[in-house]
């Protein structure tokens, strides 16, 4: 159990309990049952829950797989720095924030999940846990012609011109492949491509 | 074709000119130049690589595919909706709970409508994860076809559609019964004399029985009381926070990261499981007795409430009685199913394995050949491994890599977390004892088929390449000792993966078998192409430099190694050129967009017409 980051579990805990929190609300306020005005308060703090909460954190170890959309939360949710860095902090926003729901039997739930998520974000952060923010990665502009490697412009290096000179049978036979002894003379005119 | 229309056309072409007089005589059907044309334009289409077929055509293959699924969810959902309609119609309409819906309405009817379509569903949910009754349907249905037995496969995909449904009955059931829980805190404290008032303080004196309908007792009872203090309210909240973590922790990003977490929290199905047995037993859901209806029928009665009491009238109070619990029922025989099975997978990890082989391959890969009484395999299966000296209760699942013919049976292990990790570190050690290991197993996928297939296309992608250790082994194997159920004439595999490093123990596996394909003339039979997909310039530069080699720089392998991705369309378009008139599997083991490709790709490239080339796509799922 080394490696369980419990924060990511924690995260998708806080997430259902927010929807629950709303959802819990939206049936209390609608129904009008006795003391709805919690249910209106569960409301708030379910949709503050689900904002929060939306934007996942990176994992330490492994590729994150990110929420659709969540670049925009998660510009928000990092101005807030060690406020949304710190679980503790967390742990205990979601504790407060779940006790006044407990007083409506349809928003009880919501609590119940949101305590929770916020025993699971208290074991995170006893474990060192951080919320870090998933980065969009700087897009490379190719760079256009960059890999094109341009031919070498010096010639390759030859041994000095003693040891250049040989007799001519081997000139003679050596002279239809091999370089030939003097400055290059190219048998076919090369023309410099760039693209 | 064309040169065929082009004689003809000089032909016509000599015969106008020699007959032609003048441009006025010409008609314009004996203008060669224009009829002809046209007539190329006919041969030079039938020349064309044949144009995928329009969308009719790729829903049409998608159907014969999958038709049976399709059939199976129609009736799955079918169910769902009949019960719920007729459940709610009969608390809607009938006359034993005309009292309890003066007081409750139509959430009565919906609450109860969703608790019998979660007790459909819970006593399905347990089935689709027997893996051993499973197996053993696969087995006794190998009469069957292709398609049923493949929807074995798809188990797990089945059980996340009826947790969706129970979830979403979980909802309606709950807000229905809030609804109800508040009008009957409401009728309690009314003091207007109204029927409903009045049915609510029925039988607080009566003694026997206990007639009551509204369990709401006294006027100080709060809502949030009566739920945690009846058992329909406790376990209630029970079951429905154990389905709630069960969800949460069951999503796929928690599942594939960390699976202890998924494994561990799974197990309170056993809370929602006893939750629902004795759910129903407090009977809070009251409906006129017999008795009391003979006596006092509420259509006749209802009206005149208030004379109930008098001694005069025909109309007596009614008597109410609570409904027995159901829940049982439905979940009994499930429950049962799956003790067997948590019994038989107990029974067979306590079977003594005999490991025979330990290799330690590079990149941290670990193979364990091992031996286990009357452990008998198919290609392509998986076994569970459980080693009690790491975790006592994880069980994990592994690819066999064996094939059946070999006398041991052996599973590649990749260090891929904290188990995997701990196992690697274990059989490192030199000097201490070999761990213990058990194992459950073998469970089937659909690779079992892929010998019925003349032409085989075999994907693997990354890890997924295991399954095809086993298979390419095992066709191998058959090959050798011509065995007549071998109907594979042709193999293409493609395995795509970011390095091979550590995948070398399948490098090896290609460069022996394609040694021994060398060794006896077939080398047709196999034909490979490895992608890799984590290229780089100077990988790319390095093979370039190195393109006359007769080996791969990369694997060592005759055939050479390609980077990037494979362009599917080519790829089945080639094949199906080259196979006219065969059925071609195509198995894939990979990630999900890759079967996306691939499947879109079978359904364009195969022709409707059952005798010509047809593509049918197989998936593995872990």
């Amino acid at each position: 159990m080394g490696q369980i980051e419990w924060a990511m579990w924690a995260n998708e805990q806080a997430l259902a309990s927010g929807l629950i929190l709303i959802t819990g609300g939206i049936v209390a306020t609608a129904g009008r049952f006795t003391q709805w005005y919690f249910g209106a308060y569960s409301i708030v703090a379910g949709v503050f829950v689900c904002l929060l909460e939306y934007p996942r954190g990176k994992r330490k170890k492994g590729s994150t797989m990110e929420r659709w959309g969540q670049k925009y939360m998660t510009a928000v949710v990092k101005l807030f720095g060690p406020f949304t860095r710190n679980y503790y902090v967390r742990a205990v926003l979601h504790l407060l924030l779940s006790v006044p729901a407990g007083f409506l039997l349809a928003t009880i739930l919501g609590t119940a999940c949101l305590a929770i998520a916020s025993g699971i974000y208290l074991l995170a952060a006893v474990r060192g846990e951080q919320w870090t923010p998933i980065e969009p990665k700087p897009r490379e502009r190719p760079q256009i012609g960059g890999t094109i490697k341009q031919p070498p412009s010096n010639p390759p290096p030859r041994p000095p011109a003693e040891a250049r000179k040989k007799p001519s049978e081997e000139e003679a036979a050596a002279a239809a492949g091999g370089p030939s002894g003097g400055p290059q003379v190219n048998p076919i005119p090369v023309t410099d491509e760039v693209v | 074709m064309t040169e065929v229309v082009r004689e003809d056309f000089l032909e016509e072409a000599e015969l106008n000119r020699s007959s032609r007089k003048d441009s006025q005589t010409l008609r314009w059907t004996n203008v060669p130049f224009l009829k002809d044309l046209s007539r190329i334009r006919i041969a030079e289409s039938s020349l064309l690589p044949r144009r995928a077929p329009n969308h009719l055509l790729t829903m049409g293959n998608w159907v014969v595919n999958h038709w049976f699924s399709v059939l199976f969810l129609v009736v799955w959902l079918g169910l769902n909706v009949f019960l719920f309609v007729d459940a709610f119609l009969k608390y809607e309409k009938a006359d034993k709970y005309y009292y309890t819906r003066k007081i409750l309405g139509s959430t009565l009817a919906c609450a109860r409508a969703s608790a019998l379509c979660l007790n459909f569903n819970s006593m399905l949910i347990l089935l689709p994860v027997c893996r051993n009754l499973l197996s053993f349907l696969r087995g006794t249905c190998s009469f069957c076809s292709r398609t049923l037995r493949k929807q074995l496969d798809h188990n797990l995909t089945f059980h996340k559609l009826v947790a969706y449904m129970i979830c979403l009955h979980t909802a309606i059931h709950i807000i229905a019964h809030l609804f109800n829980f508040d009008c009957y805190s409401r009728s309690r404290q009314a003091t207007d004399g109204s029927l409903a008032s009045i049915l609510s303080s029925l039988s607080h004196d009566e003694k026997k029985g206990g007639s009551w309908l509204n369990p709401i007792q006294s006027r100080n009872t709060t809502v949030e009381y009566v739920t945690f203090t009846s058992i329909a309210g406790l376990t209630g909240v029970i079951m429905t926070i154990a389905l709630i973590l069960m969800v949460t922790s069951a999503t796929e990003f928690i599942r594939r990261s960390y699976f202890e977490v998924f494994w561990y929290t799974h197990h309170l199905f056993i809370f929602y499981i006893l939750g629902l047995g004795i759910h129903g037993i407090g009977g809070i859901v009251r409906g006129q007795t017999e008795e009391s209806m003979n006596e006092s029928h509420p259509r006749k009665c209802a009206e005149s409430f208030e004379m109930w009491d008098d001694r005069d009238s025909h109309c007596r109070r009614p008597k109410f009685e609570g409904h027995p619990p159901e829940s049982w029922k439905w979940i009994l025989a499930p429950v049962i199913l799956y003790i067997c099975e948590r019994i038989l997978r107990f029974y067979r990890s306590q079977q003594k394995v005999v490991i025979t082989k330990v290799v330690m391959h590079p990149s941290k890969v670990l193979e364990l050949q091992m031996n286990k009484r009357g452990f008998s395999m198919e290609v392509g299966q998986y076994i569970f491994v459980n080693c009690p000296s790491i975790s006592l209760l994880e069980w994990h699942p592994f690819t066999l890599t064996s094939a059946p013919e070999e006398d041991f049976f052996s599973i590649h292990i990749r260090a891929a977390g904290d188990w995997t990790e701990n196992l690697i570190r274990a059989f490192e050690q030199q000097y201490s004892p070999i761990p213990r290991i058990e194992v459950d197993g073998p469970f089937g996928t659909a690779s079992e088929d892929v010998f019925q297939y003349e032409v085989a296309v075999l994907v693997g992608a990354g890890i997924g390449v295991t399954p095809f250790a086993s298979i390419l082994k095992s066709i191998w194997y058959k090959f050798q000792c011509a065995d007549h159920n071998l109907k594979t004439k042709k193999i293409y595999f493609y395995w795509i993966c970011r390095e091979t490093g550590a995948f070398s123990w399948f490098n090896n596996l290609l460069t022996s078998l394609e040694q021994e394909m060398e060794e006896l003339g077939k080398v047709g039979f196999l034909n490979y192409r490895l992608f890799l997909t984590g290229w780089d310039s100077n990988i790319v530069g390095h093979a370039a430099l190195n393109f006359d080699k007769a080996t791969d720089i990369v694997t060592g392998l005759k055939q050479k190694t390609s980077f990037g991705r494979p362009m599917w369309d080519n790829e089945f378009s080639t094949i199906a050129t080259s196979h006219p008139k065969s059925v071609v599997g195509v198995f894939l083991c990979g990630p999900r967009t890759l079967a996306k490709s691939l499947r879109k790709c079978c359904h364009r490239y195969s022709s409707l017409d059952p005798r010509k080339v047809q593509f049918y796509f197989n998936k593995e799922n872990f």
